[in-house]
């Protein structure tokens, strides 16, 4: 069967493509070329229309443990925020922390065809992808979360040969079906357990002696050498404290050309400037940034309203629950494997140190000048729930937006901050890199994000519209593997995605090493901590999806 | 490259096999370690394992149990169709029992939802002595390898852990190897309240034992006290008949070590004001941490609850007591608690679902038409409408079960084959069927 989508304006940043009118052909959930002698069954009329590929969240926490104890903690997020079942759909709730489903929905409703969730515990994996099996609609994909684990760290302080650290990085991604390796305030998290209350870039962890740099150049060293596209995920030392711009600065000096990404880089470009102590690091950042090529960055734009940060850093997330709104937290030490913080904020445009947070984020995606670089995200919830990205674009392509916007912060934010003085606004054109074709490539998604001959036929079609956060609210069309599945902004098909991940080549010596290890300290045994691929696709009733790594080195 | 597939099912025959790493459903801790012999389908434990493990991988099943309507045997297809009927006639069918695994608890939410019902578990007043905690204040947790490696001394809060969770004292408090402490570190335990007979805590890691017996209603009384003493509070004297010195003493010894963990199992804290028990386990958790680390470490999950808590706050929000009758998910801890709801008459129609065996959760008696969907040889009062007998997840069929500390979820496989129908299957056939 072959689709046309007739006379829409794309916009195929991937394949240079810059608001083209062109037609798009449809054949067996693929994009194929134009074929003037081919049959058309199937023509769909999207004249004045905007075309993107299915937009991609590459962080975005839908699926765990901590997701789980933020929705159990929060009944108060819920209420209020019900979605009915109807003949096709299943009932749900939620506004920060939605219930799998709801997330699922929205998120297609919104014309997103795939997300990541990027903090994914190895000793949780089993649990998240049970989770994003529960997540209808979009393509998944999970981050195994290393660095604070007592294996790795084991092997650093023994200085074990670099070879058997690769064959673990391999192999955890493996158990845990991972398509990429995330750090979380790296070795931070395992101090914490020490008590340690903080582990600055260059500070020792108090038992294994090794430092967080160390662990960074290790794990992008060998990422890099593995093959995984997908640079090093980096959650950076010192979250959220006043002052960590110059950590975040030394960390992107310390990678000294390795490949890293630096995510919620909003919440780690913090200054101590003025009279509150807590200024904008946002110029010096982006500075660096620009300058270098082997980062990359999401922003973990925080928008003002009620939300909940759930991350991996215990330590920090246990500093921060002085600020929980409402006044109840939870901190977990898991596994020996990493740990946990859920702190539900309420961010006030009234607040100076959350008005400033805000036009933080802004400086920062004005300011950077690789759109290819820089991926839109709130964090998803730890800025805002993934529900504010419309209202979050129309910031950046619209500066009398964002002007009427600053007025409404508090004032002595408004003068710390540079905002009111950048011009810049986003074309659809850097819009669709920053979330379709800039994601894709970063995760190695070869047919994802975009829309030239091959591509999965993930398409998203806007009614075009000055209004940007009216247009990218509700899409026309959304098509998943060439079926429509959203009709203006209405469900009218459930599918279930795929989940990709990655397998890089690892010696099956290290398994003898990790069986062991697991006998004689963990309560899982090795055999089981494994997260099966007929889970995913028997009890999931999900599909994998391996996607290309380049040859070990 | 080998791939890391998951489980190896039994043979053609099912029989006469040894199956290794299995996972023991019996209880929430999940042991792994279980090996378990296969003999002309007589399952028995060959290694590790507990009393508890052997009641359950060792009981006769009636793999030819048979479906019943009104008491009299039907195939699979009538009693689904009829259990959908009387579904489908229900205004509010009242989903309990739920002693299931996570495949199972999806299939249930799935029907809930369509049915517009409610659902709630066996153990949940249980869970709920945690969960009005969690949603108050929130708590530090740890989990069953931290503690393991990591505890230098467990306090075990007025639960006998030999009954609820038996091989808490080998396998975690008490494990040939730690990663921390010296070689031969000793732990100490504190028991508190009348819990876990002090000669059942033995191990070659344990240290000191110190026996705090005190009466369960005294539990909150005595915690409220050691956290006083840890806020330097002047002695008020003895509390729950224990001296005002053992306290300051506990007190002490909880700021002194490196990671205390505060063990608990809310299944055994049968005493009112229970809750309050928990709420002050997590204050005094929380105090410490300021100078020092401690966790908590709840030992809930049996019969399958974590998991059903678990899948039922993924997908609907709330952990659980939760009603679709309004088309969305509707939560109320107070008034969709199905043993309350049918007490007061509310709901007309059971639906039972208690797969891990006839003894541990059989429906409780009431007058409406009810469904059980559970092992053979389950207690009933009478003949119920329909009876569907089930296989125990881990035995007879596979699947996935969420641990008590509600982050680690293991593997379950099928052991034996007995032809008996799985709850996936059961409740998906009546699903489509509505
Ligand atoms: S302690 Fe619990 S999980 Fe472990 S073997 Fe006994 S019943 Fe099974
Ligand atoms: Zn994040």
């Amino acid at each position: 069967m072959l689709t046309k989508l007739k006379g829409g304006r794309v916009y195929d940043p991937a394949n240079g493509v810059d608001g083209v009118i062109r037609d798009i052909y449809v054949r067996d959930g693929r994009i194929v070329t134009a074929d003037a002698t081919a049959k058309v069954d199937a023509e769909i009329d999207v004249t004045g229309r905007i075309v993107m590929a299915g937009a991609i969240d590459p962080h975005t926490h839908i699926g765990g443990g901590k997701m789980t104890i933020a929705r159990t903690m929060l009944p108060e997020d819920h209420r209020g925020h019900e979605r009915h079942r109807s003949d096709i759909l299943r009932s749900g709730t939620g506004f920060a922390v939605p219930s799998t489903l709801a997330a699922g929905y929205r998120y297609a409703e919104m014309g997103y065809t795939a997300c990541f969730e990027p903090a994914m515990l190895p000793a949780n994996a089993r649990q998240a992808h049970m989770e994003m099996g529960d997540t209808p609609m979009v393509d998944k994909g999970a981050f195994a979360m290393l660095g604070s684990d007592d294996f790795l760290l084991r092997q650093m302080a023994a200085r074990d040969d670099f070879e058997a650290i690769k064959d673990y990085i391999a192999w955890t991604m493996h158990a845990a079906q991972a398509i990429a390796v995330k750090v979380v305030n790296p070795g931070g998290i395992s101090a914490f357990k020490f008590n340690q209350r903080m582990l600055d870039l260059d500070e020792s962890h108090v038992h294994y002696g090794v430092t967080p740099r160390q662990i960074l150049r290790t794990l992008s060293k060998g990422l890099k050498e593995l093959g995984v596209t997908h640079p090093l995920h980096v959650h950076g030392c010192n979250l959220g404290v006043p002052g960590n711009l110059g950590t975040t600065l030394k960390t992107i000096e310390a990678m000294d050309g390795l490949p890293v990404h630096l995510t919620h880089i909003q919440f780690h470009s913090y200054g101590t400037e003025g009279d509150n102590k807590f200024s904008s690091g946002a110029a010096q950042v982006a500075e660096l940034f620009n300058k270098h090529k082997n980062v990359s960055m999401d922003v973990g734009q925080i928008l003002f309203g009620q939300t909940c940060t759930a991350s991996g850093d215990s330590m920090r997330q246990y500093g921060n629950t002085k600020s929980a709104n409402p006044k109840k937290w939870v901190c977990m030490d898991i596994e020996c494997d990493a740990g946990c913080g859920v702190v539900p904020m309420k961010y006030r445009d009234k607040s100076f140190v959350n008005a400033l947070q805000w036009a933080i984020g802004l400086e920062i995606f004005l300011l950077a000048d690789d759109p290819w670089r820089v991926f839109l995200t709130t964090d998803h919830p730890n800025g805002a729930p993934f529900t504010t990205y419309p209202h979050l674009i129309r910031l950046l392509m619209d500066k009398g937006f964002r002007r009427d916007m600053l007025q409404k912060i508090h004032p002595d934010a408004q003068k710390a901050s540079i905002v009111g003085t950048l011009d810049r606004e986003y074309t659809l054109y850097e819009i669709a890199i920053m979330t379709r074709a800039g994601p894709a490539r970063s995760l190695g998604l070869k047919d994802r994000g975009h829309l030239g001959p091959g591509a999965n036929a993930d398409i998203t079609v806007y009614k075009d519209n000055a209004d940007r956060e009216a247009m990218f609210t509700t899409p026309e069309y959304v098509f998943k593997n060439g079926e429509i599945i959203v009709r203006d902004g209405r469900i009218t098909k459930v599918v279930q995605g795929a989940t990709h991940v990655a397998r890089p080549d690892y010696d099956p010596a290290i398994e003898k090493r990790l069986r062991d290890y697991f006998a004689r300290y963990h309560t899982v045994s090795f055999d089981n901590f494994k997260v099966g691929d007929d889970e995913i696709i028997q009890h999931d009733k999900g599909s994998i999806i391996v996607q290309p790594t380049g040859a070990r080195v | 490259m080998p791939a890391p597939l998951q489980g190896i099912s039994p043979n053609e025959s099912g029989q006469n096999q040894t199956f290794r790493s299995v996972t023991c459903p019996f209880c929430g801790l999940h042991c792994d370690d279980l090996v378990i012999r296969n003999d002309a389908g007589r399952l028995t434990i060959a290694a590790n394992g507990c009393p508890r493990a052997a009641a359950g991988f060792e009981r006769v099943v009636a793999a030819d149990a048979s479906p019943q309507i009104a008491g009299r045997d039907a195939t699979l297809a009538d009693a689904i169709a009829r259990a959908a009927e009387l579904i489908g006639k229900a205004k509010l069918p009242l989903y309990g029992g739920l002693g299931t695994d996570v495949e199972g608890m999806r299939a249930m939410m799935a029907l809930a939802d369509r049915s517009g019902g409610v659902v709630d578990h066996v153990l949940s007043n249980a869970q709920y002595r945690n969960v009005g905690v969690l949603q108050t204040r929130g708590w530090i947790m740890s989990t069953l390898t931290e503690t393991r490696n990591r505890a230098d001394l467990i306090v075990v809060v007025g639960s006998d852990l030999s009954i609820h969770h038996p091989r808490f004292y080998e396998r975690i408090a008490s494990p040939a190897e730690a990663m921390f402490g010296e070689a031969e570190a000793k732990r100490t335990i504190v028991l508190l309240g009348k819990g876990t007979p002090a000669g059942d805590v033995k191990g070659d890691r344990i240290g000191e034992v110190l026996d705090l017996g005190c009466a369960p209603s005294d539990i909150p009384g005595v915690l409220a006290a050691v956290r006083a003493a840890l806020h330097g509070a002047p002695s008020t004297g003895p509390v729950g008949g224990i001296a005002a010195d053992t306290i300051a003493h506990l007190a002490e010894r909880c700021r002194n070590a490196h990671y205390s963990v505060f063990v608990w199992a809310p299944q055994a804290l049968t005493f009112d004001g229970a809750d309050l028990a928990v709420h002050m386990i997590a204050d005094i958790v929380r105090d410490l941490n300021k100078t020092t680390r401690s966790a908590g470490l709840s030992l809930g999950g049996n019969d399958g609850i974590a998991s059903a808590a678990s899948v039922c706050s993924w997908q609907s929000g709330y952990p659980l007591r939760v009603s679709f009758a309004s088309g969305a998910p509707e939560f109320d801890p107070y008034r969709f608690e199905v043993r309350r709801m049918l007490a007061e008459g509310e709901g007309d129609l059971l639906v039972w679902v208690a797969s891990f065996g006839p003894d541990p959760s059989p429906p409780p008696e009431t007058k409406l038409p009810t469904i059980v969907l559970g092992a053979p040889g389950i207690r009933l009062a009478r003949a119920p409408e329909v009876f569907i007998p089930l296989g125990t997840p881990g035995l007879d069929h596979g699947g996935r079960l969420v641990r008590c500390d509600n982050v680690v979820s293991l593997p379950l496989r099928k052991l034996r084959s007995t032809g008996l129908a799985t709850l996936p299957d059961v409740a998906g056939a009546i699903t489509a069927a509505l």
